[in-house]
């Protein structure tokens, strides 16, 4: 009976470490990516914020209503001039697949907006945006950095605000509506063969 | 039928020698020292609490073991985001006086690998502060010897707590050296890429609640070019 059990050991542990060799610890959902061929090179994808149900947290004290409710935003002087938001972001369905955040500062006169988009199955971008709004009231921004899916694209991404033009109860003010551009940066080629003359 | 009960009593007996072989793996190296305590480039410090209650907000899913803060603060319950985390803090320097902003987004990471004794989250910082600009912080931490040294001994207590002084680095990758990639987007560190390692500093956890005395501390590298550049506009 004792080698019964000795064996009833040594099955345990093989079968415990096949299990978590086999199966997954973590396992993110994840939501297709919807991406279109841009015109002049790259891919295309839109994300939306709908405002203000997808809004998490909005910095600036002295909100008539403060997001979220409770927020004690300290009023000290390094977050003076300084709009930090935090927000549920989603794909062209209207899904919500990540969470944003939107930094506005101004730092020794110069203006500063930042994005930073995190998609937990994907990666992260950091979009650094230009001070100045574009006529029609866009602004683009251009990627700085990025993890995982976004280590090796370039890119560019476009801000614009939607307004809601339904007028129905409980509708949403509108959308902030985010296009990325992907485009790959070159990749050495994976063989070693000499290179045409 | 007494084969049968000591099979399975075996069998039980090897899951849990297997369970406490992957909590107390001798071949996983913990990394207390951070490859940026010897350097001699100068260096940014921020500190944070990394308890709940003193940030500015808090969330998740509303289910994990820390309470989100203030209480009606819009989770992460949605199901691409359930295994995220996110919180905004104020970030103090190394004299504790208030530096900027900083906020964290970590994920449970599909990279984890308990048998390589690493329990992996995949984490960003965007940090804003008005001395040294914006900064985008990517890193991937393991979690194990916290989970080893901090957590497990809270959960084997009889008051779910532990109490004592764990200091670690949580930083492993995804740069060399197992520290952080940090880009600079505006002030004193536009354009520039540099390095980062975020520690923790445990005194009080509970199992039911989470960090009760923590402290977090990000120091980035850096480098000697940003230094002379600055110098070199200094009137």
């Amino acid at each position: 009976m004792i080698k019964t059990f000795f064996v009833g050991v040594l099955l345990g542990i093989a079968a415990a470490a096949g299990a978590l060799y086999a199966l997954p610890v973590v396992d993110q959902a994840r939501e297709v990516s919807i991406t279109t061929v841009a015109p002049n090179g790259g891919n295309v994808e839109v994300f939306r914020i709908n405002i203000p149900t997808d809004r998490v947290m909005i910095g600036p004290p002295g909100q008539a209503t403060p997001v979220p409710p409770g927020l004690e935003w300290p009023d000290i002087e390094v977050l003076a001039g300084m709009r930090t938001e935090m927000f549920k972001i989603r794909n062209a369905h209207d899904v919500v697949i990540g969470i944003a955040i939107r930094n506005a500062a101004t730092n020794e006169n110069q203006d500063v907006i930042d994005w930073v988009l995190h998609f937990p199955a994907r990666g992260s971008v950091f979009v650094n945006m230009d001070a100045e709004p574009q006529e029609g009231g866009y602004r683009i921004g251009r990627f700085r950095a990025g993890s995982r899916e976004f280590a090796t694209l370039n890119g560019a991404m476009v801000e614009r605000w939607v307004a809601n033009t339904f007028n129905e109860e409980g509708a949403s003010a509108g959308h902030i509506e985010l296009m990325a551009t992907y485009v790959s940066e070159p990749q050495p080629p994976a063989t070693t063969e000499e290179p045409a003359q | 039928m007494k084969y049968i009960v000591a099979l399975a009593l075996g069998l039980i007996s090897g899951a849990v020698v297997f369970a406490a072989a992957i909590v107390y793996n001798p071949f996983s190296v913990d990394r207390v020292l951070s490859p940026l305590s010897v350097s001699e480039s100068e260096l940014i410090v921020l500190n944070y609490s990394a308890v709940p209650a003193d940030n500015i907000i808090y969330t998740n899913n509303g289910e994990s073991m820390q309470n989100p803060y203030p209480e009606k603060v819009l989770q992460l319950w949605e199901a691409p985001i359930r295994k995220t985390n996110a919180m905004a803090t104020i970030m103090r320097d190394a004299r504790n006086q208030p530096a900027g902003i900083g906020i964290k987004i970590a994920s449970l990471s599909e990279s984890t690998d308990l048998l390589r004794g690493e329990a992996i989250m995949d984490s960003i910082w965007y940090v804003y502060t008005p001395r040294h600009g914006s900064m985008f912080i990517q890193q991937t931490e393991n979690y194990l010897p916290f989970v080893r040294e901090v957590a497990f001994p809270a959960w084997r207590s009889s008051v779910n707590s532990w109490r004592g002084v764990w200091m670690g680095n949580i930083t492993a990758g995804p740069g060399a050296l197992g520290m952080a990639a940090v880009s600079g987007a505006s002030g004193r560190v536009k354009g520039l890429e540099l390095d980062g390692v975020e520690s923790l500093s445990v005194r009080a956890f509970s199992v039911d609640t989470g960090f009760v005395s923590a402290e977090g501390r990000l120091l980035i590298e850096l480098p000697a070019a940003a230094d002379e550049i600055e110098e070199g506009l200094l009137p």
